[in-house]
């Protein structure tokens, strides 16, 4: 069985938008395996009735009203990212593309996972994983494409994890099937919130009350 | 500070809360002057809005006073203000779009998933209306925190009184939306379900806008007469068919215009809404729709519908084939009130519009819980309750000292 701590540390990865496995990131994220799709659509290969195997695959998007540039920019530098991506405690660069991410976990733990910038184009698309030998393998990829008039911006969050095997592996998929795509999806609008209005909104009545402050008085 | 909050169905209490604080840098905390109960209050009191929690404050037309600003706000203290009862950024693909109450980025985002599931996209954020938009704390109390504060607020001018002003903040837009969404054209024939505040100002609007005639229907001879007063022709759905008189009325053509003001919890003895009444009772997101689909029987083929009313979950036996055959067009929506209140407030200034006619009673704040039940159980003689805080614009009543316990 896989212990509370394993199970923990699987569920803040996935809530930080990343993804565990060594999955590379190839035909699986970009499109519909045609071999599997008898009929293949122009739906995003994640949006898939048919699942994709051993692989974990989930993906959301978001339109926000600010140009390609801009969210590259403010992406790309990955020290930005714990403003959004609520479990994430601090992103430290490396140097040469590779950031240590540090994730809250429960019972107040921080875990660290390493990881390299895999592809990066710009204005367009920043893939990342985790190093070779780091306990913990994840993916994650961002996609920026231009929306149609004065919309702005197509962001697209894909999130892909190959679950180790066994019955950990198991419990792990369970975990990530439904979480993923919530934290994904969470942490994109708050992105959107971030850059659109510069705040990310709350019904809080008092400073003491947000999710922020109750995270860290946690 | 002291402020109305909701417990259950029918149970709401005027207690002492926390003072609210600056929260993000666009806020502002405004000190109440004056709040007023609206009709979909009613919805929250009977319990037929799902996704509130014992202990929220309720209430979403106030006007106040700028006490304290956040960084980014473009408010001043001592500015007086009317606020719009949806909260909208100002920055979104719809908010440019003036439809600001379908902004994207009010409503928190831990508190979308239940709207997205429910309605396919989430809704924005509303004050003091359920944690489906938002969960924010709500203006009948004697502070509010007001989030994109440089966006919502109305600074209204000193020699206009509360009373003139309070009701841009919803109602006055939303009867005035209500006859805009019907697309009037000169020499229509408008009908409007419901005499609430909602349906006399869509009375109101429809005239303003050119329409012919507006034949207004309800049940309480006093709304009725209200509805009259603003020259309306008046249909009693306890005395006359609707159906039947509205044909008649229009030569067998129809109303070219209708505009459902009831919503969800329509009264009467129809079989339908006998039926609706009694899934409402028992389960979660009934709504009861006997008045839409009057609605769209009573519209003329190719005529338009208006949706100001409130719904909020789902309807069987709806008229699917009266909607499509007839080659209708319908407009709904929560109010875009942003758009229309400087207008609105210009047309108050030079006496085009006149709110006031509307207020029976006025309460203070304390008494909130008195004047829900009364605007509930008496809606003949209670038409609009307004409540008041003590605190006047050049109130010096300090905020510390009035919210201090618990």
């Amino acid at each position: 069985m896989m212990n509370t701590r394993q199970a923990g540390v699987a569920a803040t990865l996935a809530g930080a938008g990343l993804a565990l496995g060594g999955l590379a990131l190839g035909a699986l994220l970009m499109g519909r395996d045609k071999r599997r799709h008898e009929h293949p659509d122009s739906a995003p290969g994640y949006t898939a009735r048919r699942g994709f195997g051993e692989y974990a695959v989930t993906g959301r998007s978001v339109t926000i009203n600010k140009p390609r540039s801009e969210i590259f920019r403010f992406f790309r530098d990955f020290q930005n990212l714990p403003t959004f991506m609520e479990n994430l405690e601090a992103v430290e660069p490396k140097g040469d593309g590779r950031n240590v991410w540090k994730i809250r976990g429960p019972l107040d733990r921080v875990f660290e996972v390493e990881t390299e910038i895999v592809r990066e184009e710009q204005d367009e698309l920043i893939a990342w994983r985790s190093v070779d030998g780091s306990q913990i393998r994840t993916e994650g990829r961002l996609k920026l494409r231009e929306a149609p008039g004065d919309r702005g911006t197509q962001v697209q969050l894909i999130i892909a994890y190959k679950p180790p095997a066994g019955e950990a592996g198991r419990l792990i998929a369970k975990l990530f099937q439904r979480e993923p795509a919530v934290q994904a999806r969470h942490d994109l609008k708050r992105l959107k919130m971030l850059l659109e209005t510069g705040e990310i909104a709350t019904s809080a009545r008092r400073r003491d009350e947000t999710r922020a402050a109750k995270q860290e008085n946690h | 500070m002291r402020a109305l909050t909701w417990h259950g169905t029918h149970d709401v209490r005027v207690e002492t809360v926390d003072d609210p604080e600056i929260v993000n840098p666009r806020d502002a905390i405004i000190r109440v002057t004056s709040t007023a109960i609206c009709g979909s209050d009613l919805h929250l009191y009977n319990g037929v809005i799902p996704g509130m929690q014992a202990g929220d404050i309720l209430g979403h037309e106030f006007m106040g006073e700028v006490v304290e600003t956040g960084s980014a706000s473009t408010l001043r203290k001592g500015q007086r203000v009317v606020v719009p009862f949806p909260i909208a950024c100002g920055a979104c693909f719809f908010c440019n779009r003036q439809e600001f109450s379908c902004c994207d980025n009010s409503n928190p985002v831990e508190k979308q998933d239940a709207t997205e599931l429910l309605y396919g996209h989430a809704m924005a954020g509303i004050f003091g209306y359920s944690h489906l938009t938002g969960g924010y704390a709500g203006g009948q109390a004697e502070y509010v925190r007001v989030p994109f504060s440089d966006v919502g607020p109305l600074v209204v001018p000193d020699h206009l009184d509360d009373d003139r002003v309070l009701f841009l903040s919803d109602i006055l837009p939303t009867g005035w939306m209500a006859a805009d969404n019907a697309q009037i054209e000169p020499e229509d024939t408008v009908a409007v379900w419901g005499c609430g505040p909602v349906g006399l100002f869509a009375v109101q609007s429809a005239l303003v806008m050119g329409a012919a005639r507006v034949i207004a229907i309800d049940h309480h001879p006093r709304r009725l007469e209200l509805a009259r007063g603003l020259g309306a022709e008046v249909i009693n759905f306890r005395e006359s068919h609707v159906l039947e008189a509205l044909m008649e009325m229009t030569g067998g053509l129809g109303v070219d215009c209708a505009i459902d003001a009831v919503g969800m919890e329509g009264h009467g003895f129809a079989l339908d809404n006998m039926f609706d009444t009694l899934k409402q009772k028992v389960g979660v997101g009934a709504d009861r729709a006997h008045v839409l689909r009057e609605v769209i029987l009573a519209v003329r083929k190719g005529g338009r519908v208006s949706v100001p009313g409130v719904y909020g979950g789902l309807a069987d036996k709806f008229p699917t084939g009266a909607m499509m055959e007839k080659g209708l067009q319908i407009r709904t929506g929560q109010t875009h009130v942003h758009r229309y209140i400087k207008d609105l407030l210009a047309r108050i200034e030079d006496g085009a519009l006149d709110t006031t006619f509307l207020i029976s009673h006025r309460l203070p704040l304390e008494e909130a819980a008195e004047g829900y039940r009364q605007f509930r159980d008496n809606q003949n003689e209670w038409t609009k309750v307004v409540l008041k805080t003590g605190h006047s614009v050049a109130g010096a009543s300090a905020r510390g000292e009035a919210g201090t316990a618990v």
